[in-house]
């Protein structure tokens, strides 16, 4: 489907003296990474199809900070947090979605602090809000029937106790739900967190993600079903290590809502 | 003389009580002088919520239970103690007064109590040779790490088997009692209902009166200074859980657990840096607030909240075993942060109980827990949601890791180079920024 995607930014809205319903934050996955990437574009074709009035920042966001926090630099996630809530609070921005759970948790309940408060929201619960005001239709699709197991980024659960979101909407697809052996309150963490994407792990037995993609082996899925960039990358890598790669697919949420809508 | 000495036992039970009590109070009076060499942390809010949350999760018990036969087990041995301490009431005020069973006068309903007390004493026997078992012969693997060694492990057991002596010396007293009630013995008055010791009467056939009354006596005495013993226990061990569970959950935190703490002298720094109108070359306002660092490297630290923690922790391991570093085989355990903790902590504590300094050159980060372990830790709050007592060993290892980073520099050069990169084009990677809403124009 190459139709070009429609996406307008806060600067254009401005122009126009207007407000969108709700900013999109990217983040830097999002924006640069090529997988994550592909989540972004899945998401605004569903915003673009449903005819959701959006905008991003673009040129204008950067790093939350999250990363540099995680990792002791206070110094720097303060630096960043202050100069992106600058911006927002410039566009008089009130409510913010994203794709990302980090960027999600860190505006939600570490900005505030520093003088930024928004509602925010994680793409799943937004759809899901779409979904229950039925703006949002959703079909089995292609994915009817299939096993799909969903990963929780622990960014979005245990940080932010929201687990029934994504679950409520892959139901939605009529596949069949399995569980992992840890989930939810338990989640696993797929071992990007803290920093951890940016170096290398500390030696031991194995790699976090390994453990993880082995215990999503453990139920059999046809997709591993994500909610974060990040875990997306890890399961995608560990998956691929198992040379599974052509019987478990890794998706978001987003994407398989997409592609179930054909978009 | 004769008269003196019918009041010796009275008198030297009051002795005994009373240097219990002066020996507790001494270990409490020290413990809240060590956790008040933690920094400020206004945890005073929200009283309700805090008070809902104790009833929930201390008294309630309910993050036990998420393990099954381990909260189970728990819940027995939890309710059987508090329960049986009616009982040491009674047993210390017939010691003080020389009276015996002193609460017989309520009659049915002391049966009542008696009979409830014995079956709680069964279960809590049962429970404890049931834990006696996962922990040495099942040999669960969380009671197996590397700190699990030396003093760690001896406590544990010392625990159940003080609390299997305990309740046999309880049940031995009772039916020794019940067997000179039934001899109708002086003094013995007819009390109490002994469903669970009545078992143990056989074992008095064909004994004397007199004999009776040693072992009764023996069993009295034992039982009641083994509790005394395990009250003045508590504060070297890990037992200490059973007292300070209540304030840790209700002074634990409250908010979501993705809220990390706010650094607020970062804060103070980072808008002088971005205001315009500051005076780059201007002496600090009030210098006598300037920290002598940034993060924590040593329990001082620490807020007094974390070193309270590092008190409550009964090393059950419940975080380590959901550690997802630590489940792959890297350094990192929770569990051992909170014990190094508190063993740094009494480590200062015995300088300052010799009067000595407390700078003793050594400190919690490098002396106890090495860069290694703070880097392993994925921030994932896994063991923060499985402590059963509302302990945050994350909260420790973020404070560190904001000392290595910010007063050491000390990061791995990968995560260095993500640093300079979101600092220099707003984004982990070296992307332009300006590239940032490229991906809207790529059509797949």
């Amino acid at each position: 489907m190459s139709k070009s995607l429609h996406v307008p930014t806060m600067a254009s809205y401005a122009a126009e003296g207007k407000q969108p319903e709700v900013l999109f934050w990217v983040g830097c996955a999002g924006s640069f990474d090529d997988r994550a990437k592909k989540i972004t574009k899945a998401f605004v074709k569903i915003l673009n199809n449903i005819g959701v009035k959006f905008a991003v920042l673009g040129t204008e966001e950067s790093c939350t900070g999250d990363p540099a926090k995680r990792a002791g630099n206070e110094f720097l996630y303060q630096m960043q947090a202050m100069t992106n809530i600058e911006v927002l609070n410039a566009y008089e921005v009130k409510n913010i979605v994203t794709a990302c759970p980090h960027c999600f948790n860190t505006i939600k309940n570490e900005y505030p602090e520093l003088g930024g408060n928004y509602e925010v929201l994680h793409h799943t619960q937004f759809l899901k809000q779409l979904l229950d005001s039925g703006r949002l239709k959703v079909e089995g699709g292609q994915f009817e029937g299939k096993r799909i197991t969903f990963h929780d980024p622990c960014y979005l659960g245990r940080a932010n106790d929201e687990y029934e979101a994504p679950r409520e909407l892959l139901r939605k697809l009529d596949v069949e739900l399995v569980e992992m052996k840890s989930c939810k309150k338990k989640g696993l963490c797929c071992g990007a967190g803290g920093g951890q994407m940016f170096k290398d792990a500390e030696k031991g037995e194995k790699e976090v993600n390994i453990h993880r993609t082995e215990e999503a082996m453990e139920v059999n899925p046809d997709v591993v079903a994500a909610g974060c960039p990040f875990c997306n990358t890890m399961m995608t890598d560990g998956v691929k290590n198992k040379e599974k790669s052509a019987d478990i697919q890794v998706l978001d949420v987003v994407e398989l809502l997409a592609n179930a809508k054909d978009l | 003389m004769e008269n003196v000495l019918e009041y010796l036992p009275q008198v030297l039970f009051i002795l005994a009580l009373a240097y219990a009590v002066y020996f507790f109070t001494r270990n409490v009076n020290r413990l809240k002088r060590n956790i008040n060499l933690g920094k400020e942390q206004n945890r005073s809010d929200r009283k309700k919520e805090r008070l809902k949350k104790m009833m929930r999760v201390a008294l309630g018990q309910s993050k036990m239970v998420v393990k099954p036969i381990a909260g189970f087990l728990h819940v027995i041995v939890y309710v059987g103690f508090v329960i049986i301490n009616i009982e040491v009431l009674e047993i210390i005020i017939d010691g003080v007064l020389g009276t015996h069973r002193i609460f017989s006068f309520i009659g049915p309903v002391y049966d009542v109590l008696i009979a409830s007390f014995e079956i709680l004493a069964f279960l809590v026997l049962a429970g404890v040779i049931l834990f006696w078992t996962r922990r040495n012969i099942t040999r669960i693997k969380r009671f197996f790490a590397r700190e699990m060694t030396a003093w760690p492990k001896n406590d544990a057991n010392n625990i159940l088997y003080f609390e299997v002596v305990l309740m046999l010396l309880f049940l031995t007293m009772n039916a020794a009692d019940h067997q000179l009630q039934i001899n109708g013995a002086a003094h013995y008055v007819q009390a109490g209902a002994f469903p669970i010791s009545k078992f143990l009467l056989p074992l008095f056939d064909n004994m004397t009166n007199e004999a009776l009354i040693v072992i009764e006596r023996a069993a009295w005495w034992l039982h009641i200074l083994g509790i005394l013993f395990f009250l003045n226990y508590l504060y070297y061990s890990k037992h200490l859980h059973i007292l300070l569970a209540f304030p840790n959950v209700y002074f634990s935190r409250l908010d979501p657990k993705g809220k990390f703490n706010n650094n607020e002298t970062v804060t103070q720094e980072v808008k002088t840096m971005m205001d315009p109108n500051a005076d780059p070359y201007a002496e600090p306002e009030n210098d006598g607030d300037v920290p002598d660092k940034f993060g924590a490297n040593d329990v001082t630290d620490l807020s007094w909240f974390q070193l309270l923690s590092a008190y409550t922790c009964t090393e059950c391991g419940r975080c380590t075993s959901e550690c997802p570093a630590n489940q792959t085989g890297k350094l990192l355990s929770p569990r051992k942060i909170m014990m190094d903790t508190r063993d740094r902590l009494e480590e200062i504590s015995n300088h300052l109980n010799k009067g000595e300094s407390m700078d003793d050159g050594k400190s919690l980060l490098g002396d106890y827990i090495s860069k290694e372990e703070l880097w392993a830790c994925t921030t994932c709050n896994a063991c923060v949601e499985a402590c059963p007592v509302g302990i945050d060993p994350l909260s420790i290892i973020m404070e560190m890791r904001q000392y290595l980073m910010m007063e050491k520099s000390d990061a791995s050069p990968e995560l260095n180079n993500a640093m300079s990169n979101i600092e220099n084009n707003a984004a982990p990677w070296p992307y332009n920024q300006q590239d940032r809403l490229k991906w809207a124009e790529e059509t797949n």
